[in-house]
């Protein structure tokens, strides 16, 4: 049943791309309605019923704009780096197992364009590749505002990067697997707490991991409130500010591909991705769903783009370094110890239990002590001056 | 476990073929900007963009050293996350000897870390 033919892959591989673009188009509308309502106002209203059509339009007016090349520009490296961003962000949607293998039309089909051993780290590996995009853009752009811009993207990605793959390894010790359709299988298992039966996602044995990994996520994304590269009351447009027509719009759709595939992402490994009522029964539900959590996520990146104000640069690192690298290791040790004692490997006599439990007390009392240790983090903030 | 539907070749080939159809698809709406788009080019608009000031020297690429420092950190600390994800995979078959390994490497680059904290190489002022 299951010698499925390479050119229904490719179509389903397609059709994935093509929805994803739709998707960004749309994710676009989405943003400004959203943040207008947040702000109190109405959004797009023109094109279309509700402004629908402001997408499409948006991309006719890009189509004919005229492409712009600056006189001292590396030509070629400025004609291909958005394209970088724009293919990576595109090639990692393949490996996002949108349900098993079901009957459409009578035939057999795998709804997953590739079902890699490595999944969740090619998603990883294609979503800093992007970064070569940014870096290459704005190397080539040769002027200011580009360069501190993509040195920016390029320090913050690269430091995130760390703490979002970090982030995902107690995933990968409880599911024994880096393929996603793995990780997917496994949170369809169903837990039992005494007389309810809840599913076994990843959030809720890995909650630190989810918090970091989506703060990373919209670091690694360069969205607000972490958006430094493209910080435009200091920066112009950040690393794009060259690009114009097209070439512009490759960066826009990077962006917005990359944050639509990281909240796929993020739903498939902690949130069981297609599980949720009825998924078993009709494939459809099962997409339904990964897309109803995707659509949650995006509009968590919307809320926070109109709560929060931008971080200062040092800030930014330091967050990365000081507060989430440690966490994050933290977390890996403490998943892998109590795998290890779930698996019965590691006796621990009931006395060292309590001991744990009294010094942790202790700790949390000390910490909370009013002028007490606490955090560095937040003492830091107050030592540095203005950026 | 899913049974294995398709050849790892095969899973890899189907990648390839989206690499190189989102390439083409960028390349058709690039060659469609450029049949759309008017072309008046001149020396204004291929001038840097400095905010409208004239540019009076060429941007030399010149940048914080401290860059280099992150760069560094980063390249130990990548290190460790391709080390510890295979670890990951296979650790309910390591047992207790693996945790201590990890744990014992996690530590001693933990050291380095607090090292590097103290030499205020993640300062960043």
């Amino acid at each position: 049943m299951n010698d499925q033919p390479l050119w229904l892959t490719f179509i389903v591989a397609f059709t994935a791309m093509n929805v994803l673009l739709a998707g960004m188009a749309y994710m676009t509308w989405f943003e400004r309605k959203v943040l207008a309502r947040m702000q109190d106002r109405l959004g797009p209203t023109r094109t279309g019923p509700a402004g629908l059509l402001q997408p499409i339009a948006d991309g006719i007016k890009l189509l004919g704009k005229e492409d712009l090349i600056p006189a001292a520009a590396d030509k070629p490296v400025f004609f291909f780096a958005p394209l970088v961003i724009f293919v990576t962000a595109i090639v990692s949607v393949a490996v996002i197992p949108f349900g098993g293998t079901v009957e459409i039309f009578g035939r057999d089909v795998n709804l997953f364009a590739a079902d890699l051993n490595v999944g969740a780290l090619f998603i990883l590996a294609f979503g800093s590749l992007g970064v070569y995009g940014i870096i290459l853009g704005s190397y080539a752009s040769a002027s200011r505002y580009p360069l501190l811009g993509g040195l920016r993207a390029a320090a913050q990605v690269i430091s995130y990067e760390i703490v979002l793959g970090l982030a995902l390894v107690g995933v990968f010790i409880l599911s024994g697997s880096l393929s996603l359709r793995d990780i997917l299988a496994r949170q369809q298992e169903t837990l039992s707490l005494g007389p309810i039966d809840i599913p076994n996602w990843f959030i809720l044995s890995q909650p630190i991991a989810f918090v970091i990994y989506t703060i990373a996520a919209v670091a690694e994304t360069n969205r607000a409130p972490f958006d430094l590269p493209e910080a435009e009351t200091e920066l112009a447009a950040g690393f794009h500010t060259e690009y114009s027509a097209f070439r512009f719009s490759f960066y826009y759709l990077g962006e917005y591909i990359n944050m639509i595939v990281i909240s796929l992402f993020a739903s498939t490994l902690f949130l069981g991705g297609t599980g949720g009522p009825g998924s078993d029964r009709f494939w459809g539900l099962g997409i339904f769903w990964l897309l109803a959590k995707t659509i949650v996520f995006l509009f968590f990146y919307i809320w926070l783009r109109a709560t929060l104000p931008r971080f200062r640069y040092d800030q930014l690192m330091g967050i990365a370094w000081k507060v989430l690298l440690p966490l994050v290791l933290l977390n890996i040790v403490f998943t892998a110890f109590i795998r290890l004692v779930a698996n019965g490997e590691l006796e621990i006599p009931v006395w060292v239990w309590i001991a744990v439990a009294v010094a942790v007390v202790a700790l949390l009392a000390l910490s909370l002590r009013p002028g007490g240790g606490g955090e560095a983090a937040p003492a830091r903030t107050s030592a540095v001056g203005g950026d | 476990m899913p049974v294995e539907t398709q050849t790892l070749g095969e899973n890899w080939l189907v990648v390839g073929l989206m690499l190189v159809s989102a390439f083409s698809m960028g390349m058709l709406l690039l060659t469609l900007n450029k049949i759309m788009a008017p072309s008046k080019p001149s020396a204004a608009k291929a001038a840097p963009y400095e905010s409208g000031m004239p540019d009076i020297e060429p941007v030399r690429p010149s940048y914080s050293p401290r860059f280099y420092v992150v760069a560094m950190l980063f390249v130990i600390f990548d290190i460790e996350a391709i080390f510890i994800f295979p670890w990951a995979v296979i650790f309910d078959e390591l047992g207790t000897y693996g945790f201590v390994e990890m744990v014992s490497f996690i530590g001693l680059l933990f050291v380095g870390y607090i090292y590097a904290w103290k030499k205020g190489a993640l300062e960043w002022v």
